[in-house]
Protein backbone atom coordinates (compact mmCIF):
# COMPACT_ATOMS: atom_id res chain seq x y z
CA UNK A 1 0.00 0.00 0.00
CA UNK A 2 2.27 2.80 0.89
CA UNK A 3 3.97 1.79 -2.66
CA UNK A 4 1.31 2.97 -4.09
CA UNK A 5 2.20 6.89 -4.09
CA UNK A 6 5.63 5.95 -5.45
CA UNK A 7 4.18 4.10 -8.35
CA UNK A 8 2.06 6.55 -9.05
CA UNK A 9 5.10 9.24 -9.10
CA UNK A 10 7.20 7.06 -10.76
CA UNK A 11 4.38 6.94 -13.51
CA UNK A 12 3.92 10.81 -13.85
CA UNK A 13 7.82 11.39 -14.23
CA UNK A 14 7.87 9.30 -17.06
CA UNK A 15 5.73 11.18 -18.65
CA UNK A 16 7.16 14.16 -18.27
CA UNK A 17 10.50 12.39 -19.77
CA UNK A 18 8.50 11.47 -22.15
CA UNK A 19 7.59 15.23 -23.10
CA UNK A 20 11.42 16.36 -22.96
CA UNK A 21 13.57 13.40 -24.94
CA UNK A 22 16.53 14.50 -24.40
CA UNK A 23 16.29 14.49 -20.24
CA UNK A 24 14.95 10.62 -21.19
CA UNK A 25 18.39 10.02 -22.96
CA UNK A 26 20.77 11.23 -20.17
CA UNK A 27 18.37 9.49 -17.50
CA UNK A 28 18.88 6.48 -19.29
CA UNK A 29 22.33 6.67 -19.64
CA UNK A 30 22.98 7.08 -16.12
CA UNK A 31 22.62 3.97 -13.97
CA UNK A 32 20.18 4.04 -11.23
CA UNK A 33 20.06 2.81 -7.61
CA UNK A 34 17.44 -0.72 -7.96
CA UNK A 35 15.51 -0.80 -4.59
CA UNK A 36 15.44 -4.64 -4.94
CA UNK A 37 19.40 -5.08 -5.39
CA UNK A 38 19.65 -2.39 -2.66
CA UNK A 39 17.14 -4.38 -0.08
CA UNK A 40 18.77 -7.78 -0.79
CA UNK A 41 22.47 -5.78 0.13
CA UNK A 42 21.04 -3.95 3.50
CA UNK A 43 19.76 -7.34 4.54
CA UNK A 44 23.07 -9.25 3.60
CA UNK A 45 24.86 -6.67 5.55
CA UNK A 46 22.94 -7.58 8.46
CA UNK A 47 23.62 -11.12 7.87
CA UNK A 48 27.18 -10.52 7.66
CA UNK A 49 27.26 -8.62 11.05
CA UNK A 50 25.22 -11.79 12.85
CA UNK A 51 28.26 -13.97 12.14
CA UNK A 52 29.93 -12.13 14.29
CA UNK A 53 27.88 -11.32 16.87
CA UNK A 54 26.53 -13.48 18.51
CA UNK A 55 27.53 -16.08 15.96
CA UNK A 56 31.07 -16.22 15.67
CA UNK A 57 31.19 -14.60 20.15
CA UNK A 58 28.55 -18.28 20.97
CA UNK A 59 30.11 -20.10 18.27
CA UNK A 60 33.94 -19.69 20.20
CA UNK A 61 32.49 -19.21 23.78
CA UNK A 62 31.30 -22.39 23.53
CA UNK A 63 34.61 -24.50 23.31
CA UNK A 64 36.48 -22.67 25.69
CA UNK A 65 36.66 -23.47 29.31
CA UNK A 66 34.51 -21.88 31.40
CA UNK A 67 36.68 -19.28 33.36
CA UNK A 68 37.32 -17.79 29.37
CA UNK A 69 33.70 -17.78 28.17
CA UNK A 70 33.05 -13.73 28.81
CA UNK A 71 36.62 -12.66 27.33
CA UNK A 72 35.91 -14.56 24.40
CA UNK A 73 32.91 -13.08 23.53
CA UNK A 74 33.88 -10.01 24.23
CA UNK A 75 36.73 -10.10 21.57
CA UNK A 76 34.09 -10.95 18.81
CA UNK A 77 31.92 -7.53 20.59
CA UNK A 78 35.51 -5.64 20.85
CA UNK A 79 36.13 -6.05 17.58
CA UNK A 80 32.86 -5.31 15.85
CA UNK A 81 32.98 -1.65 18.18
CA UNK A 82 36.62 -1.23 17.09
CA UNK A 83 36.73 -2.02 13.58
CA UNK A 84 33.57 -0.03 13.16
CA UNK A 85 35.15 3.03 13.59
CA UNK A 86 38.70 2.13 12.03
CA UNK A 87 36.71 1.35 8.97
CA UNK A 88 35.54 4.66 8.94
CA UNK A 89 38.20 6.63 10.08
CA UNK A 90 40.95 4.81 7.17
CA UNK A 91 40.10 0.91 6.48
CA UNK A 92 37.71 1.94 3.92
CA UNK A 93 39.84 4.41 2.15
CA UNK A 94 42.84 2.39 2.34
CA UNK A 95 40.99 -1.17 0.77
CA UNK A 96 38.83 0.84 -1.49
CA UNK A 97 40.01 3.79 -2.56
CA UNK A 98 42.04 4.47 -5.75
CA UNK A 99 45.27 4.18 -4.92
CA UNK A 100 47.63 2.06 -6.77
CA UNK A 101 47.95 -1.82 -6.96
CA UNK A 102 49.36 -2.63 -3.56
CA UNK A 103 46.88 -0.08 -1.07
CA UNK A 104 44.14 2.31 -1.59
CA UNK A 105 44.86 6.01 -0.52
CA UNK A 106 43.87 8.33 2.29
CA UNK A 107 41.10 10.13 -0.21
CA UNK A 108 37.73 9.04 1.75
CA UNK A 109 39.70 8.96 5.55
CA UNK A 110 36.03 9.39 7.55
CA UNK A 111 34.62 8.70 4.73
CA UNK A 112 35.30 12.11 2.63
CA UNK A 113 32.83 12.40 -0.09
CA UNK A 114 30.47 10.01 0.70
CA UNK A 115 27.96 13.00 0.60
CA UNK A 116 28.15 14.09 -2.73
CA UNK A 117 26.98 11.27 -4.34
CA UNK A 118 25.35 9.39 -0.97
CA UNK A 119 21.94 9.18 -3.27
CA UNK A 120 23.89 8.12 -6.73
CA UNK A 121 24.62 4.01 -7.86
CA UNK A 122 28.13 3.67 -6.62
CA UNK A 123 30.67 2.95 -8.81
CA UNK A 124 33.85 0.66 -7.70
CA UNK A 125 37.08 2.43 -9.44
CA UNK A 126 37.73 4.66 -12.41
CA UNK A 127 37.76 5.00 -15.69
CA UNK A 128 37.51 1.35 -17.65
CA UNK A 129 38.02 -0.79 -15.14
CA UNK A 130 35.09 0.48 -12.98
CA UNK A 131 32.48 -1.86 -11.59
CA UNK A 132 29.40 -0.58 -11.65
CA UNK A 133 26.98 -1.39 -9.01
CA UNK A 134 23.05 -0.65 -8.62
CA UNK A 135 23.11 0.03 -4.44
CA UNK A 136 24.42 3.73 -2.86
CA UNK A 137 27.90 3.85 -1.46
CA UNK A 138 26.96 3.88 2.04
CA UNK A 139 25.86 0.31 1.45
CA UNK A 140 28.70 -1.24 -0.20
CA UNK A 141 31.10 0.36 2.14
CA UNK A 142 28.72 -0.94 5.31
CA UNK A 143 28.53 -4.93 4.09
CA UNK A 144 32.21 -4.67 3.19
CA UNK A 145 32.77 -3.45 6.69
CA UNK A 146 31.05 -6.50 8.77
CA UNK A 147 33.82 -8.09 6.72
CA UNK A 148 36.37 -6.26 7.84
CA UNK A 149 34.55 -7.28 11.07
CA UNK A 150 34.67 -10.73 10.74
CA UNK A 151 38.35 -11.66 9.63
CA UNK A 152 40.13 -10.27 12.91
CA UNK A 153 37.20 -11.77 14.91
CA UNK A 154 38.18 -15.31 13.14
CA UNK A 155 41.99 -15.06 14.12
CA UNK A 156 40.85 -15.12 17.92
CA UNK A 157 40.78 -18.72 17.94
CA UNK A 158 43.60 -19.41 17.57
CA UNK A 159 45.28 -17.45 20.60
CA UNK A 160 41.71 -18.10 22.63
CA UNK A 161 42.24 -17.92 26.84
CA UNK A 162 45.81 -16.26 26.74
CA UNK A 163 46.42 -13.10 24.67
CA UNK A 164 45.89 -9.79 27.06
CA UNK A 165 42.96 -7.57 26.17
CA UNK A 166 44.85 -4.65 25.75
CA UNK A 167 47.17 -6.45 23.52
CA UNK A 168 43.93 -7.73 21.40
CA UNK A 169 43.21 -3.76 20.86
CA UNK A 170 46.37 -2.92 19.92
CA UNK A 171 47.02 -5.81 17.75
CA UNK A 172 43.70 -5.51 15.90
CA UNK A 173 43.82 -1.84 15.09
CA UNK A 174 47.74 -2.40 13.32
CA UNK A 175 46.02 -5.86 11.94
CA UNK A 176 43.12 -3.65 10.53
CA UNK A 177 45.08 -1.02 8.95
CA UNK A 178 48.46 -3.15 7.47
CA UNK A 179 47.05 -6.57 6.76
CA UNK A 180 43.72 -6.36 6.04
CA UNK A 181 43.06 -3.35 4.45
CA UNK A 182 45.77 -3.90 1.83
CA UNK A 183 44.64 -7.81 1.11
CA UNK A 184 41.12 -6.66 0.12
CA UNK A 185 42.43 -3.80 -1.87
CA UNK A 186 44.61 -5.98 -4.27
CA UNK A 187 41.96 -8.66 -4.41
CA UNK A 188 38.83 -6.72 -4.22
CA UNK A 189 39.64 -3.29 -6.20
CA UNK A 190 39.70 -2.96 -9.78
CA UNK A 191 43.27 -1.51 -9.00
CA UNK A 192 44.82 -4.60 -6.91
CA UNK A 193 47.15 -6.61 -8.74
CA UNK A 194 45.47 -9.76 -7.65
CA UNK A 195 42.26 -8.49 -9.06
CA UNK A 196 44.31 -7.51 -12.69
CA UNK A 197 46.04 -11.38 -12.44
CA UNK A 198 42.13 -12.07 -12.59
CA UNK A 199 42.15 -14.41 -9.65
CA UNK A 200 38.97 -15.75 -8.46
CA UNK A 201 37.72 -15.04 -5.03
CA UNK A 202 33.86 -14.35 -4.49
CA UNK A 203 33.29 -13.58 -0.80
CA UNK A 204 36.52 -13.73 0.33
CA UNK A 205 38.33 -16.69 0.81
CA UNK A 206 41.91 -15.14 0.14
CA UNK A 207 41.10 -11.75 1.89
CA UNK A 208 39.19 -13.25 4.97
CA UNK A 209 39.72 -16.79 5.43
CA UNK A 210 43.29 -17.39 4.40
CA UNK A 211 44.49 -13.99 5.45
CA UNK A 212 42.45 -14.96 9.05
CA UNK A 213 43.32 -18.70 9.17
CA UNK A 214 47.29 -17.82 8.49
CA UNK A 215 47.31 -14.99 11.12
CA UNK A 216 46.10 -16.96 13.42
CA UNK A 217 48.83 -19.66 13.18
CA UNK A 218 51.29 -17.07 13.29
CA UNK A 219 49.68 -16.11 16.58
CA UNK A 220 49.44 -19.62 18.05
CA UNK A 221 52.97 -20.08 17.21
CA UNK A 222 54.07 -16.73 18.39
CA UNK A 223 52.26 -16.68 21.88
CA UNK A 224 52.76 -20.23 22.41
CA UNK A 225 50.82 -23.33 23.69
CA UNK A 226 48.46 -22.64 26.63
CA UNK A 227 49.28 -23.73 30.07
CA UNK A 228 48.52 -27.41 30.79
CA UNK A 229 48.39 -27.95 27.25
CA UNK A 230 48.68 -31.33 26.41
CA UNK A 231 47.82 -32.25 30.02
CA UNK A 232 44.85 -30.48 31.25
CA UNK A 233 41.13 -31.43 30.51
CA UNK A 234 40.41 -28.11 28.36
CA UNK A 235 37.25 -30.00 27.52
CA UNK A 236 34.41 -27.07 26.00
CA UNK A 237 32.73 -25.43 28.91
CA UNK A 238 29.26 -25.63 26.88
CA UNK A 239 29.08 -26.40 23.25
CA UNK A 240 25.42 -26.11 22.82
CA UNK A 241 26.59 -22.43 22.60
CA UNK A 242 28.61 -23.38 19.79
CA UNK A 243 25.86 -25.19 18.01
CA UNK A 244 23.79 -22.02 18.22
CA UNK A 245 26.80 -19.93 16.96
CA UNK A 246 27.56 -22.08 13.96
CA UNK A 247 23.87 -22.51 13.10
CA UNK A 248 24.03 -18.36 13.10
CA UNK A 249 27.08 -18.78 11.08
CA UNK A 250 25.21 -20.83 8.42
CA UNK A 251 22.77 -18.51 7.86
CA UNK A 252 24.65 -15.27 8.38
CA UNK A 253 27.11 -17.33 5.39
CA UNK A 254 24.08 -16.52 2.87
CA UNK A 255 24.54 -12.70 3.40
CA UNK A 256 28.33 -13.33 2.92
CA UNK A 257 27.83 -14.95 0.11
CA UNK A 258 24.96 -14.49 -1.89
CA UNK A 259 25.48 -11.20 -0.85
CA UNK A 260 28.69 -10.53 -2.82
CA UNK A 261 26.51 -10.66 -5.43
CA UNK A 262 26.25 -7.18 -4.80
CA UNK A 263 22.49 -7.49 -5.92
CA UNK A 264 19.63 -9.85 -5.96
CA UNK A 265 19.91 -11.17 -9.52
CA UNK A 266 20.40 -14.75 -10.45
CA UNK A 267 23.97 -14.88 -9.36
CA UNK A 268 23.03 -14.54 -5.83
CA UNK A 269 20.60 -17.17 -5.98
CA UNK A 270 23.36 -19.32 -7.46
CA UNK A 271 25.51 -18.75 -4.53
CA UNK A 272 23.40 -19.17 -2.04
CA UNK A 273 22.22 -22.08 -2.97
CA UNK A 274 25.98 -23.82 -3.39
CA UNK A 275 26.50 -22.15 -0.06
CA UNK A 276 23.65 -24.31 1.44
CA UNK A 277 25.24 -27.53 -0.31
CA UNK A 278 28.71 -26.98 0.48
CA UNK A 279 27.73 -26.28 3.80
CA UNK A 280 25.75 -29.56 4.17
CA UNK A 281 28.51 -31.80 2.41
CA UNK A 282 31.43 -30.60 4.71
CA UNK A 283 29.05 -31.57 7.72
CA UNK A 284 28.34 -34.84 6.43
CA UNK A 285 32.16 -35.14 5.43
CA UNK A 286 33.83 -34.62 8.90
CA UNK A 287 30.73 -36.28 11.10
CA UNK A 288 31.22 -39.63 9.06
CA UNK A 289 35.30 -39.44 8.92
CA UNK A 290 35.50 -38.78 12.65
CA UNK A 291 32.88 -41.90 13.23
CA UNK A 292 34.91 -44.17 11.26
CA UNK A 293 38.19 -42.93 12.55
CA UNK A 294 37.34 -42.03 16.48
CA UNK A 295 34.48 -44.17 16.99
CA UNK A 296 31.62 -41.37 17.60
CA UNK A 297 30.07 -38.46 15.45
CA UNK A 298 30.79 -35.79 17.48
CA UNK A 299 28.44 -32.76 17.73
CA UNK A 300 31.47 -30.71 17.27
CA UNK A 301 32.84 -32.42 14.20
CA UNK A 302 29.50 -32.12 12.32
CA UNK A 303 29.43 -28.37 13.06
CA UNK A 304 33.12 -27.45 12.42
CA UNK A 305 32.30 -29.51 9.35
CA UNK A 306 29.73 -27.02 8.43
CA UNK A 307 31.73 -24.26 9.22
CA UNK A 308 34.62 -25.91 7.00
CA UNK A 309 32.47 -26.23 3.73
CA UNK A 310 31.10 -22.81 4.69
CA UNK A 311 34.99 -21.58 4.39
CA UNK A 312 35.62 -23.56 1.03
CA UNK A 313 32.83 -22.69 -0.61
CA UNK A 314 33.56 -18.48 0.33
CA UNK A 315 35.59 -18.05 -2.68
CA UNK A 316 33.94 -20.29 -5.52
CA UNK A 317 29.87 -19.43 -4.51
CA UNK A 318 29.61 -16.76 -7.50
CA UNK A 319 31.65 -19.41 -9.74
CA UNK A 320 31.07 -23.10 -9.20
CA UNK A 321 27.37 -25.12 -9.49
CA UNK A 322 26.18 -26.90 -7.04
CA UNK A 323 27.52 -30.27 -8.09
CA UNK A 324 31.23 -28.72 -7.80
CA UNK A 325 29.89 -27.13 -4.36
CA UNK A 326 29.30 -30.67 -2.99
CA UNK A 327 32.97 -31.35 -4.23
CA UNK A 328 33.84 -28.90 -2.74
CA UNK A 329 31.88 -29.40 0.30
CA UNK A 330 32.85 -32.95 1.01
CA UNK A 331 36.91 -32.19 0.28
CA UNK A 332 36.50 -29.40 2.64
CA UNK A 333 35.00 -31.40 5.37
CA UNK A 334 37.94 -34.17 5.17
CA UNK A 335 40.61 -31.26 5.08
CA UNK A 336 39.40 -29.62 8.00
CA UNK A 337 39.10 -32.55 10.05
CA UNK A 338 42.86 -33.14 9.15
CA UNK A 339 43.31 -29.61 9.86
CA UNK A 340 41.82 -29.70 13.24
CA UNK A 341 42.76 -33.09 14.66
CA UNK A 342 46.14 -34.24 12.77
CA UNK A 343 47.90 -31.69 11.20
CA UNK A 344 47.58 -29.66 14.49
CA UNK A 345 48.95 -32.22 16.90
CA UNK A 346 51.23 -32.82 14.01
CA UNK A 347 53.19 -30.06 14.14
CA UNK A 348 52.51 -29.04 17.97
CA UNK A 349 51.04 -25.71 17.57
CA UNK A 350 48.52 -25.01 19.87
CA UNK A 351 45.83 -23.41 17.64
CA UNK A 352 43.24 -23.42 20.10
CA UNK A 353 39.70 -22.80 18.25
CA UNK A 354 41.47 -24.06 15.15
CA UNK A 355 41.31 -20.81 12.97
CA UNK A 356 44.04 -22.10 10.66
CA UNK A 357 42.91 -25.43 10.84
CA UNK A 358 39.23 -24.56 9.68
CA UNK A 359 39.61 -21.28 8.12
CA UNK A 360 43.45 -21.34 7.02
CA UNK A 361 42.83 -24.93 5.61
CA UNK A 362 39.67 -24.57 3.83
CA UNK A 363 39.99 -21.45 2.28
CA UNK A 364 42.79 -23.02 0.65
CA UNK A 365 41.09 -26.11 -0.24
CA UNK A 366 37.94 -23.75 -1.81
CA UNK A 367 40.93 -20.87 -3.77
CA UNK A 368 42.47 -23.58 -5.58
CA UNK A 369 39.33 -26.17 -6.12
CA UNK A 370 37.61 -23.03 -7.89
CA UNK A 371 40.40 -22.60 -10.09
CA UNK A 372 39.42 -26.21 -11.94
CA UNK A 373 35.44 -26.00 -11.15
CA UNK A 374 34.72 -22.38 -12.35
CA UNK A 375 31.62 -22.14 -14.44
CA UNK A 376 32.11 -19.46 -17.20
CA UNK A 377 28.66 -18.57 -17.94
CA UNK A 378 28.14 -17.60 -13.99
CA UNK A 379 30.52 -14.73 -14.29
CA UNK A 380 29.75 -13.49 -17.91
CA UNK A 381 29.51 -9.94 -17.88
CA UNK A 382 29.47 -7.49 -20.92
CA UNK A 383 33.73 -7.16 -21.08
CA UNK A 384 34.06 -10.67 -20.57
CA UNK A 385 31.09 -12.68 -22.34
CA UNK A 386 32.82 -16.05 -21.34
CA UNK A 387 33.21 -15.39 -17.74
CA UNK A 388 35.79 -17.27 -15.74
CA UNK A 389 35.84 -21.33 -16.30
CA UNK A 390 38.06 -23.41 -14.56
CA UNK A 391 41.61 -24.96 -15.91
CA UNK A 392 44.95 -25.47 -15.43
CA UNK A 393 45.86 -21.92 -16.01
CA UNK A 394 43.06 -20.28 -13.82
CA UNK A 395 44.21 -22.78 -11.17
CA UNK A 396 47.63 -21.65 -11.20
CA UNK A 397 46.46 -18.19 -11.09
CA UNK A 398 45.02 -19.33 -8.00
CA UNK A 399 47.43 -21.13 -6.23
CA UNK A 400 49.78 -17.80 -7.15
CA UNK A 401 47.15 -15.50 -5.08
CA UNK A 402 46.43 -17.99 -2.23
CA UNK A 403 51.01 -17.96 -1.88
CA UNK A 404 50.83 -14.70 -1.66
CA UNK A 405 47.92 -14.21 0.46
CA UNK A 406 49.55 -16.58 2.66
CA UNK A 407 53.12 -15.15 3.06
CA UNK A 408 52.16 -11.20 3.33
CA UNK A 409 49.43 -12.40 6.14
CA UNK A 410 52.23 -14.68 7.92
CA UNK A 411 55.32 -12.29 7.86
CA UNK A 412 52.63 -9.03 8.41
CA UNK A 413 50.80 -10.40 11.71
CA UNK A 414 54.40 -12.05 12.93
CA UNK A 415 56.02 -8.30 12.79
CA UNK A 416 52.63 -6.69 14.14
CA UNK A 417 52.53 -9.58 16.52
CA UNK A 418 56.16 -8.47 18.24
CA UNK A 419 55.37 -4.45 17.79
CA UNK A 420 52.18 -5.42 20.41
CA UNK A 421 54.37 -7.26 22.10
CA UNK A 422 56.83 -4.29 22.73
CA UNK A 423 54.14 -2.06 23.75
CA UNK A 424 52.06 -3.85 25.75
CA UNK A 425 52.54 -7.37 26.54
CA UNK A 426 51.28 -10.33 24.18
CA UNK A 427 50.19 -12.49 26.71
CA UNK A 428 49.03 -12.55 30.29
CA UNK A 429 51.03 -14.01 33.05
CA UNK A 430 50.84 -17.90 34.35
CA UNK A 431 48.89 -17.11 37.48
CA UNK A 432 46.30 -14.65 35.24
CA UNK A 433 45.33 -17.51 32.70
CA UNK A 434 45.35 -20.09 35.26
CA UNK A 435 42.45 -18.20 37.10
CA UNK A 436 41.03 -17.51 34.15
CA UNK A 437 40.21 -14.35 31.48
CA UNK A 438 36.93 -13.40 32.71
CA UNK A 439 38.26 -12.28 36.24
CA UNK A 440 41.94 -11.32 35.62
CA UNK A 441 41.02 -8.70 32.38
CA UNK A 442 37.40 -7.82 33.00
CA UNK A 443 36.38 -8.55 36.74
CA UNK A 444 33.41 -10.48 35.68
CA UNK A 445 32.71 -14.16 35.59
CA UNK A 446 29.76 -16.46 34.40
CA UNK A 447 27.26 -18.15 37.59
CA UNK B 1 22.35 -42.14 66.33
CA UNK B 2 24.19 -42.90 63.15
CA UNK B 3 24.76 -41.04 60.03
CA UNK B 4 24.17 -42.90 57.18
CA UNK B 5 26.18 -41.74 53.94
CA UNK B 6 25.11 -43.16 50.51
CA UNK B 7 27.15 -42.43 47.14
CA UNK B 8 25.13 -44.27 44.19
CA UNK B 9 24.07 -43.33 40.75
CA UNK B 10 22.59 -39.95 40.43
CA UNK B 11 19.80 -41.91 38.65
CA UNK B 12 18.93 -43.55 41.36
CA UNK B 13 17.98 -41.05 43.96
CA UNK B 14 14.34 -41.14 43.25
CA UNK B 15 13.92 -44.90 43.57
CA UNK B 16 16.31 -44.52 47.01
CA UNK B 17 14.05 -41.91 48.61
CA UNK B 18 10.81 -43.70 47.97
CA UNK B 19 12.37 -46.73 49.46
CA UNK B 20 13.33 -44.66 52.56
CA UNK B 21 10.02 -42.58 53.39
CA UNK B 22 8.16 -45.66 54.23
CA UNK B 23 10.96 -46.65 56.84
CA UNK B 24 9.90 -43.07 58.89
CA UNK B 25 13.34 -41.38 57.19
CA UNK B 26 11.84 -37.79 57.88
CA UNK B 27 14.18 -36.12 55.71
CA UNK B 28 17.94 -36.27 54.05
CA UNK B 29 20.44 -34.46 52.71
CA UNK B 30 21.53 -34.66 48.87
CA UNK B 31 24.88 -33.37 47.06
CA UNK B 32 25.68 -33.75 43.82
CA UNK B 33 30.16 -34.75 43.55
CA UNK B 34 32.28 -36.34 41.58
CA UNK B 35 34.75 -39.48 42.52
CA UNK B 36 36.06 -42.43 41.08
CA UNK B 37 35.94 -46.34 42.50
CA UNK B 38 36.56 -49.25 40.41
CA UNK B 39 34.57 -48.20 37.55
CA UNK B 40 36.81 -46.79 35.04
CA UNK B 41 36.39 -43.21 33.38
CA UNK B 42 35.25 -42.14 30.03
CA UNK B 43 37.42 -41.26 26.99
CA UNK B 44 35.92 -37.10 25.91
CA UNK B 45 37.38 -36.33 22.24
CA UNK B 46 37.14 -33.15 21.05
CA UNK B 47 38.91 -32.40 17.67
CA UNK B 48 40.85 -34.74 17.84
CA UNK B 49 41.95 -33.98 21.58
CA UNK B 50 41.08 -36.70 24.05
CA UNK B 51 40.37 -36.77 27.72
CA UNK B 52 40.20 -38.93 29.99
CA UNK B 53 37.53 -38.22 32.44
CA UNK B 54 38.12 -40.32 35.66
CA UNK B 55 36.11 -38.50 37.69
CA UNK B 56 32.24 -39.68 37.55
CA UNK B 57 29.31 -37.67 38.61
CA UNK B 58 27.53 -39.27 41.55
CA UNK B 59 24.92 -38.51 44.13
CA UNK B 60 25.72 -38.12 48.15
CA UNK B 61 23.06 -38.94 50.39
CA UNK B 62 23.50 -38.13 54.15
CA UNK B 63 20.65 -39.10 56.58
CA UNK B 64 20.67 -39.34 60.33
CA UNK B 65 18.59 -42.30 61.85
CA UNK B 66 18.26 -43.79 64.84
CA UNK B 67 20.56 -46.45 65.96
CA UNK B 68 17.68 -48.66 65.72
CA UNK B 69 16.64 -47.64 61.85
CA UNK B 70 20.16 -48.04 60.47
CA UNK B 71 20.50 -51.47 59.64
CA UNK B 72 16.60 -51.40 57.32
CA UNK B 73 17.95 -47.90 56.12
CA UNK B 74 21.46 -49.39 54.86
CA UNK B 75 19.47 -52.06 53.48
CA UNK B 76 17.13 -50.09 51.52
CA UNK B 77 19.63 -47.56 50.39
CA UNK B 78 21.65 -50.43 49.15
CA UNK B 79 18.17 -52.79 47.25
CA UNK B 80 17.47 -49.21 45.44
CA UNK B 81 20.54 -48.57 44.29
CA UNK B 82 21.73 -52.08 43.08
CA UNK B 83 22.39 -52.22 39.35
CA UNK B 84 24.69 -54.93 39.31
CA UNK B 85 26.47 -52.89 37.45
CA UNK B 86 30.33 -51.73 38.23
CA UNK B 87 29.78 -47.88 39.82
CA UNK B 88 27.16 -48.79 41.42
CA UNK B 89 28.34 -46.51 45.01
CA UNK B 90 29.09 -47.08 48.39
CA UNK B 91 27.23 -46.73 52.06
CA UNK B 92 29.01 -45.49 55.05
CA UNK B 93 27.57 -45.50 58.54
CA UNK B 94 29.16 -43.57 60.92
CA UNK B 95 28.26 -42.63 65.13
CA UNK B 96 26.79 -39.05 65.98
CA UNK B 97 27.19 -37.54 68.99
CA UNK B 98 24.29 -35.00 68.60
CA UNK B 99 21.75 -33.50 67.25
CA UNK B 100 19.79 -30.00 67.15
CA UNK B 101 16.87 -29.06 65.98
CA UNK B 102 18.00 -24.88 65.44
CA UNK B 103 13.94 -23.94 65.21
CA UNK B 104 12.68 -25.61 68.41
CA UNK B 105 15.55 -26.86 70.49
CA UNK B 106 14.71 -29.99 70.39
CA UNK B 107 17.37 -32.46 70.32
CA UNK B 108 19.06 -35.82 69.53
CA UNK B 109 16.49 -38.07 68.32
CA UNK B 110 13.91 -36.23 68.51
CA UNK B 111 15.57 -33.52 66.16
CA UNK B 112 15.57 -35.80 63.57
Amino acid sequence: MTRMPARALALAATAMLAAAPALAQDEAATPKIDTGDTAWMLTSTALVLLMTIPGLALFYAGMVRKKNVLATMMQSFTITALVTVIWMVAGYSLAFGEGNAWIGDFSRVFLNGLADKWDKPFSLGSGDAAVATTIPESVFLMFQMTFAIITPALITGAFADRMRFSALVVFNVLWSLLVYAPVAHWVWHPNGWIFALGALDFAGGTVVHINAGVAGLVCAVVLGKRVGYGHDNMAPFDLSLAVIGAALLWVGWFGFNAGSAVGAGARAGMAMLVTQVAAAGAALAWMFAEWAAKGKPSVLGAISGAVAGLVAITPASGFVLPGSALLIGAVAGLSGFWGATALKHMCGYDDSLDAFGVHGICGIVGSLMVGFLAYGPLSATAALPDGTSGGIGQFITQAYATAAVFAFSAIATFVILKVTDVVVGLRVPEEEEREGLDVTQHGERIA
Amino acid sequence: MKLVMALIKPFKLDEVREALTPLGVQGLTVTEVKGFGRQKGQTEIYRGAEYQVSFLPKVKIEVVVPAALVDGVVEAIAKAARTDKIGDGKVFVLDVESALRIRTGETDTSAL
